[in-house]
């Protein structure tokens, strides 16, 4: 599983509000019955000229000058910056698995669709939720100075940054555990099979049309 | 004390253990299982060698991936070969680990959001989920039903249940009646073009209201599938006399004694008259017209009666630059009159409109008529085998063929484009599905969202018209 602590990396703006899954990874990418590799399609059709396909060699593709994440001064960045009901759509957890092979390791945005921020933790991405106008100052800093670095510390929930500003954020307490000691949600669950199987046991009595078993 | 929610009656139900932090794990009684989301959760249940919890609470079906083309060739002839290999994984899936399956060459196979609730695999109050967004379809029932990302499929799998915090309560009620010609799709695309599409954000939203009482089970599950556009995980009706009668003498469904039990416990199944809910929403069915949208979101929508917005006229800078990147992606310029957008595509089907009752209003506006020549290319995709064998044994197919459309194989199709059937570059399609996200119908291809009767009228004139002035 993965272990989220603290971070210190480049920030990459995305000026775009609702971006939904099927911009994060396009659908001809989802036939994969992998987990990984998914990194060089993420945000596909914003970030290459041409169409792509499955298993394709991406390092000769033309890829989009416009799109920010292109832009030399955000190659690295570790941490997204961007606009509300991010994630929107689709299940498909293909898209924080696109985004953790590319590289990103934390979001910051003023919300975020609720699958897609279920699907994030699961996947070692901290999605942290900001007020609309921390962002906005967070897209004019990145903006004006190249290579802009934010430290994120989870023990502490505190995002510094470079002028020495400290924003507090917060988490659910029980995710934040689950990061910080990179535990697995099924074994956690698990340890509580005694009791799925007391709660199940009295259902099949009261309510026997649930089960066709 | 006040009284429940529907939804919060359903939580309460389920709630196998809650922890000081509010984190719940609550029971699951049905998942459901499609070929895209699930092979990396089988591998998961491999690799820790982990078993099923309860192998007969799943069911899975193919119906992302597969071709609508003719099947003759069977599983082994799907041209693309990853594909192939994917629904080829979840046949091999399905048979390791136990669970039921509908696979391509069975007339039950379809849309996973058509099959559960057409088997009766889907039931009032149970808890629904499934490796979808639009798994809030099945709310129409009065389920707890809500998509899941691939980890808690395999945590379902797995432990039967799934850590959840509850969410909020919202009701949207629609009163009075509807015009006639508009429908359900009409009723929620008005609805996420009223709250937005993360309005629903954090909520379980029920809906209620005359206009909501009266429409059928299958209207109410269009309403309940698009609770996702509008950011909700769960949409859902309480269940009453439709539901029941819907149920009955389905495959999956109880029988005789323990359905006469089951029907007693469903009819508790409402939200109470004190109950509260924290956000509440009401719309007037008069006052909805056919919708049409018109950008790359769902909830850019308009009236047929109306225009596409200037953003010149929108005062909130990021809302402006969302309308100027739609209408350029679109090809639209502002004012122009929903009317003048023309129609190259038209597709009928989808999880959200591919039920029989979808294919009788689409083909109750086409008897007798033909598509125009502007329309290059014209799809009737039923949501499954059975809807495709009823509509041909009510001759529903006829008047789609002899319109110009094609007849094709049950599956999601052309409203995602994972399989061979998409929107060209720069192409507008008429289409019955939930999503206009960019690229979503095909790279470059532009959708707006209608209802099937209005799809249907659009491919007659080669453009939007409202099907309320083309109705007998």
């Amino acid at each position: 599983m993965y272990q989220f602590t603290t971070l210190t990396a480049v920030v990459a703006p995305l000026d775009r509000a609702n971006v939904d899954t099927d911009a994060i990874i396009p659908k001809q990418f989802l036939k994969s019955i992998k987990r990984s590799g998914f990194g060089p399609y993420a945000f596909d059709e914003w970030r290459y000229m041409d169409i792509g396909e499955p298993d394709m060699d991406c390092t000769h593709r033309p890829i989009n000058p416009d799109f920010s994440l292109n832009q030399p001064r955000y190659q690295g960045a570790k941490i997204l910056l961007t606009r509300q009901n991010f994630g929107c759509g689709s299940s498909r957890e293909h898209a924080p698995w696109a985004l953790k092979d590319y590289g990103f390791d934390a979001i910051i945005a003023p919300s975020y669709a609720d699958i897609f921020f279920n699907n994030s933790f699961k996947n070692g991405i901290l999605p942290i939720v900001l007020s609309d106008e921390l962002v906005q100052q967070l897209f004019e800093e990145v903006e004006a100075n190249e290579g802009y670095k934010l430290t994120i510390d989870l023990p502490s929930q505190t995002i510094s940054t470079p002028s020495g500003q400290q924003i507090r954020f917060s988490v659910d307490p029980f995710r934040k555990h689950c990061l910080l000691n990179g535990l697995d949600d099924i074994g956690l669950t698990l340890q509580h099979a005694d009791e799925i199987k007391r709660y199940e046991d009295a259902r099949r009595i009261s309510m026997p049309w649930m089960f066709n078993d | 004390m006040a009284g429940k929610t529907l939804y919060d009656k359903l939580w309460d139900q389920h709630v196998v253990r809650m922890d000081a932090d509010g984190t719940a794990l609550i029971y699951i009684d049905r998942q459901l299982v499609h070929e895209v989301t699930s092979p990396q959760a089988f591998e998961g249940l491999r690799i820790a060698n982990r078993k099923p919890w309860r192998a007969s609470a799943n069911a899975a079906v193919p119906d992302h991936n597969v071709p609508t083309t003719d099947r003759a060739g069977g599983v082994d002839a799907i041209v693309d070969p990853i594909s192939r290999v994917q629904v080829q994984t979840l046949d091999k899936n399905a048979s390791e680990f136990g669970i039921t399956e509908f696979k391509m060459g069975d007339i039950r196979q379809g849309i996973v959001h058509v099959v559960g609730p057409e088997q009766g695999l889907t039931l009032p109050g149970m808890t629904v989920v499934c490796g979808d967004s639009h798994t809030s379809t099945h709310g129409a029932v009065g389920a707890l039903a809500f998509g899941i990302g691939t980890s808690e499929v395999e945590h379902v799998l797995a432990t039967q249940c799934l850590l959840q915090k509850k969410m909020k309560n919202m009701r949207i009620r629609v009163e009075g009646k509807l015009q006639p010609g508009v429908t359900a799709k009409d009723v929620v695309l008005a609805i996420i073009g009223k709250i937005g599409t993360a309005g629903g954000t954090g909520y379980a939203i029920e809906f209620a209201g005359q206009v909501i009482r009266d429409l059928s089970i299958e209207g109410r599950m269009t309403i309940c599938n698009m609770s996702i556009e509008a950011g909700a995980r769960a949409g859902m009706v309480a269940p009453d006399e439709k539901t029941i009668a819907y149920v009955q003498g389905r495959p999956f469904a109880p029988k005789g004694e323990v359905m006469a039990q089951a029907i007693e416990a469903w009819k508790h199944l409402y939200s109470d008259d004190d109950a509260v809910f924290d956000a509440e929403v009401v719309l007037q069915g008069e006052d909805i017209a056919p919708q049409v949208s018109w950008g790359t979101s769902p909830e850019m929508v308009i009236p047929v009666t109306g225009a596409v917005p200037d953003p010149e006229a929108e005062t909130d800078a990021v809302k402006a630059g969302s309308i100027r990147r739609a209408l350029d992606y679109m090809g639209l310029k502002p004012g122009m009159k929903a009317t003048d957008i023309p129609v190259n595509v038209v597709f009928i089907g989808s999880c959200t409109n591919s039920r029989i009752e979808d294919l009788r209003q689409a083909a109750s506006v086409l008897k007798g008529k033909k598509i125009a020549e502007s329309v290059e290319m014209a799809l009737v995709v039923p949501g499954s085998g059975l809807v495709k064998q009823q509509a041909e044994q009510e001759g529903l197919d006829k008047i789609f063929t002899d319109a110009g459309f094609e007849w094709r194989e049950p599956g999601c199709s052309m409203c995602l484009a994972m399989n061979a059937d998409r929107v060209p570059a720069g192409k507008h399609c008429a289409s019955t599905s939930n999503r206009n996200f960019e690229g979503r119908q095909g790279a470059g291809g532009r959708t707006h969202l209608v209802s099937p009767a209005m799809a249907a009228a659009a491919a007659v004139a080669g453009h939007f018209v409202d099907v309320r002035s083309v109705m007998a």
